[in-house]
């Protein structure tokens, strides 16, 4: 091969990754990491399942359990789902919009790392005296009387990594209001660009919420503040109100840009422009304000009265009216189209009767009388997993697909990708299909073991079957990637041959400066319009120019890695002060030392002048990508 | 539209310009005495000692006024392409509205 001389050594290539702003790289970095977090979540949950395959079992211990099932459901909310929508989000929305990369490069790796750092640290746990174990939203009364660090690793690991989304989500909005090529007006923006910008605004309201409770939290277990201890005076109840008033949100910011990747291989395979553009906008933003009013319909059993109850059931049901236009959209998009199956149209056909019921059983659950029924029983279950995992990992699954050309260069094998999605369906809908019906039959959630010959035996293990399925299907995938990327085939801008938004104008992987001259933008699908008049790439909206780029840095690692450091002496000083003994004094100088290096690399970071660097038209006219024309 | 030229020359549109500036600057004259007169009566109310289920209220639509008066005259929101900035504002103010809201009614102590 001619490519010896470019072949760079392994640790070239790790520094380039561990320095880069570039928002492509830092997708792959999303997405490595969250694939990670995401095999790491699917062990725990079948350690889980093999516990309740068989009545009275001993495969694992109560508290091993209860540990299994928190870090289950952090995981992969925060650790797995929204660092992969992320890794699309990076990879695609500043391409989707003409931008040569998002509004702040630093701030985008600074994101990504802390992210980063407080997973591990979160994960840590295994190994250091315990996981938290008082389920993902770690209630208050529990969460206090919880032995241990467990608790104290989420408190900090969440608060590390929830900075870095709250970074991202800004770093996004700005993107996309400010820039735009030319002619991308906001009713121009593909939806997967449309559903991003939403869920950002929704991370911007949602995670300060979320970072308050932390901190009430944080205090409450280290320093002996009271807010939730009620024989203190505090309330419990607070706590509720605060994660949930981030949690409903939460799953908005999951589904909704989930909803944009299935918009674009919906249109992309019928072949059409998507069916009511303005209503699908229209719906998001509505969804995105709709999800900030419901939150209590999660504690209608906490003794909320029935007039607040009430409140809350009536919105919640009101959020069924803009999804259900959501989906007649789909349906009609497909409607008369042109439809090719590739791998990431099955998952979309597959995700709308999925996830439709899962938004039934919403609505079910929504009804605060009959919720007095359902309330922590296995549907609940069944239900926010038909969500989830209907809605939100269909939606990244049918992504990694879609997009793994724009982000490598290289075509998923779709035979395998085919065998991964119906071993994935029928696993998923297996596993907790039936679940409604344990519930219905009263099986609680959150329950180490049940007893047999109550009739939970035979559903149990049917569920337990399903799981492995999807096990089976994720193995299947990673063995397609490793395979994909062994052979090597390189592919062009528009592998799919029906791209229609501008993602699919410039060569796969893009170059580092992304479009060569700003393309210009004359309606929705740029690229399809362009199509349609016989062009094979976009028209460009300037002369041919020098392209400023910002400089690599490794300040957002140092400043992670300070906080990160910072944590484990914060969780050690309780310690320090029980004991009154020399074995954790180090923990306020590990406390300062970790402090120090951060506010020290956030100084740097404002004291040094870092210009960045441009790339001069002449080097342009030279590189042959397929980018734009002079 | 010559006189709409955003152009960043001050000689461009000279008298529109003039115009321009003093339109605000009276309108910032203007809100700035109204403002000295609402934090004016908030003193009295204060000072007064009126029923606090009256002074409270009117505090607090002195308040919520001047925040207007602040954002609109003196932070340029009444300007051209403010558009998203009020609405992220109005958004995260609901939000915030609702929150403690929530937390005067349910959340029983």
């Amino acid at each position: 091969m001619s490519t010896v001389a470019e072949k760079r050594g392994f640790l070239a290539v790790l520094w380039d990754y561990l320095t880069t702003v570039d928002h492509k790289k830092i997708a792959i970095l999303y997405l490595v990491s969250g694939g990670f977090f995401f095999l790491v979540g699917g062990i725990e949950a079948m350690l889980i399942r093999i516990q309740l395959a068989v009545p009275d079992n001993d495969f694992v211990s109560a508290g091993l359990y209860n540990e299994l099932l928190t870090m289950h459901g952090t995981t992969m909310i925060f650790l797995a789902a929204m660092p992969l929508l992320f890794a699309f989000m990076n990879a695609v929305v500043p391409l989707q919009i003409g931008a040569r990369d998002v509004a702040f490069p630093f701030l985008n790796s600074l994101g990504f790392w802390l992210f980063f750092f407080g997973g591990i640290f979160l994960n840590l746990s295994w190994f250091l005296g315990g996981a938290p174990d008082a389920g993902w939203t770690s209630y208050a009364s529990l969460s206090i009387a919880s032995d241990g660090h467990g608790i104290d690793f989420y408190v900090l690991g969440l608060q590390i990594s929830g900075a870095g989304t709250l970074i991202a989500g800004i770093n996004f909005l700005v993107t996309i209001i400010n820039m735009r090529a030319p002619g991308m007006t906001y009713m121009r923006m593909p939806l997967f660009t449309w559903s991003t910008f939403v869920a950002s605004a929704l991370i911007l309201f949602a995670f300060p919420p979320l970072t308050v409770g932390l901190f009430l939290m944080l205090f409450e277990r280290m320093f002996g503040a009271n807010f939730f201890n009620v024989a203190m005076g505090g309330n419990t109840i607070i706590w509720e109100h605060l994660f949930w008033i981030f949690g409903h949100p939460e799953v908005y910011i999951l589904i909704l840009p989930a909803f944009g990747i299935f918009s674009d291989i919906i249109s992309t395979f019928s072949k059409k422009r998507l069916f009511g553009y303005a209503a699908m906008v229209f719906a998001t933003v509505l969804i995105g304000f709709l999800g900030f009013m419901v939150w209590a319909h999660h504690m209608f059993t906490t003794g909320l009265g029935p007039t607040a109850n009430a409140i809350f059931a009536v919105a919640t049901m009101a959020i069924a009216v803009p999804t259900g236009v959501k989906i007649f959209n789909w349906l009609l998009t497909m409607w008369g189209g042109s439809i090719r199956f590739t791998t990431p149209m099955l998952y979309a056909v597959a995700f709308i009767p999925s996830f439709v019921a899962g938004g039934v059983t919403g609505v079910m659950l929504a009804s605060a009388p009959a919720d007095y029924q359902y309330h922590d029983s296995y549907f609940v279950v069944a239900h926010f997993h038909y969500v989830i995992i209907g809605g939100v990992v269909l939606g990244l699954l049918a992504g990694t697909h879609f997009y793994w050309p724009k982000m490598f260069g290289t075509m998923l094998n779709e035979t395998l990708g085919k065998i991964t999605f119906w071993l994935f369906l029928i696993g998923f809908h297996g596993t907790f299909f039936i679940q409604h019906f344990l519930g219905l039959m009263g099986m609680p959630r959150r329950i180490w073991k049940y007893l047999p010959n109550q009739g939970l035996d035979l559903f149990n293990m049917i569920s337990t079957i399903g799981a492995f399925f999807m096990a089976v299907a994720v193995i299947v995938l990673i063995a397609n990637v490793i395979i994909t990327q062994v052979k090597n085939v390189r592919v062009g801008n528009d592998p799919w041959g029906d791209g229609r938004t501008l993602e699919w104008a410039i060569s796969s992987p893009p170059p580092y400066y992304n479009f060569k001259q700003l393309p210009l933008v004359r309606g929705l699908d740029p690229l399809w319009i362009e199509k349609m008049e016989g062009r094979t790439e976009m028209t460009p909206a300037e002369p041919l120019g020098d392209i400023h780029m910002p400089n690599n840095s490794f300040i957002p690692f140092v400043m992670s890695l300070g906080l990160f450091i910072a944590a484990f002496g914060a969780m050690y000083q309780v310690d320090w002060r029980a004991s009154d003994g020399a074995e954790y004094v180090w923990s306020i100088p590990v406390l300062i030392i970790g402090m120090l290096i951060t506010i020290g690399s956030m100084a740097v970071r404002s004291m040094k002048d870092d210009h960045g660097y441009h790339i001069h038209k002449e080097d342009l006219m030279d590189d042959h990508d397929k980018g734009g024309r002079e | 539209m010559a006189h709409e030229s955003t152009s960043a020359n001050p000689k461009v549109n000279y008298e529109y310009r003039r115009r321009k500036a003093r339109d605000e600057m009276r309108g910032q004259v203007t809100s700035f005495a109204m403002m000295i007169f609402m934090t004016f009566i908030a003193f009295i109310i204060v000072i007064a000692d009126f029923d606090k289920f009256y002074a409270f209220p009117v505090l607090l639509v002195l308040a919520a006024a001047q925040v207007v008066l602040q954002l609109y005259y003196f932070m340029h929101m009444s300007h051209k392409g403010h558009g998203t900035a009020a609405l992220f504002l109005y958004s995260g103010a609901l939000i915030a509205f609702v929150t403690i809201l929530t937390f005067l009614t349910i959340v029983w102590w």
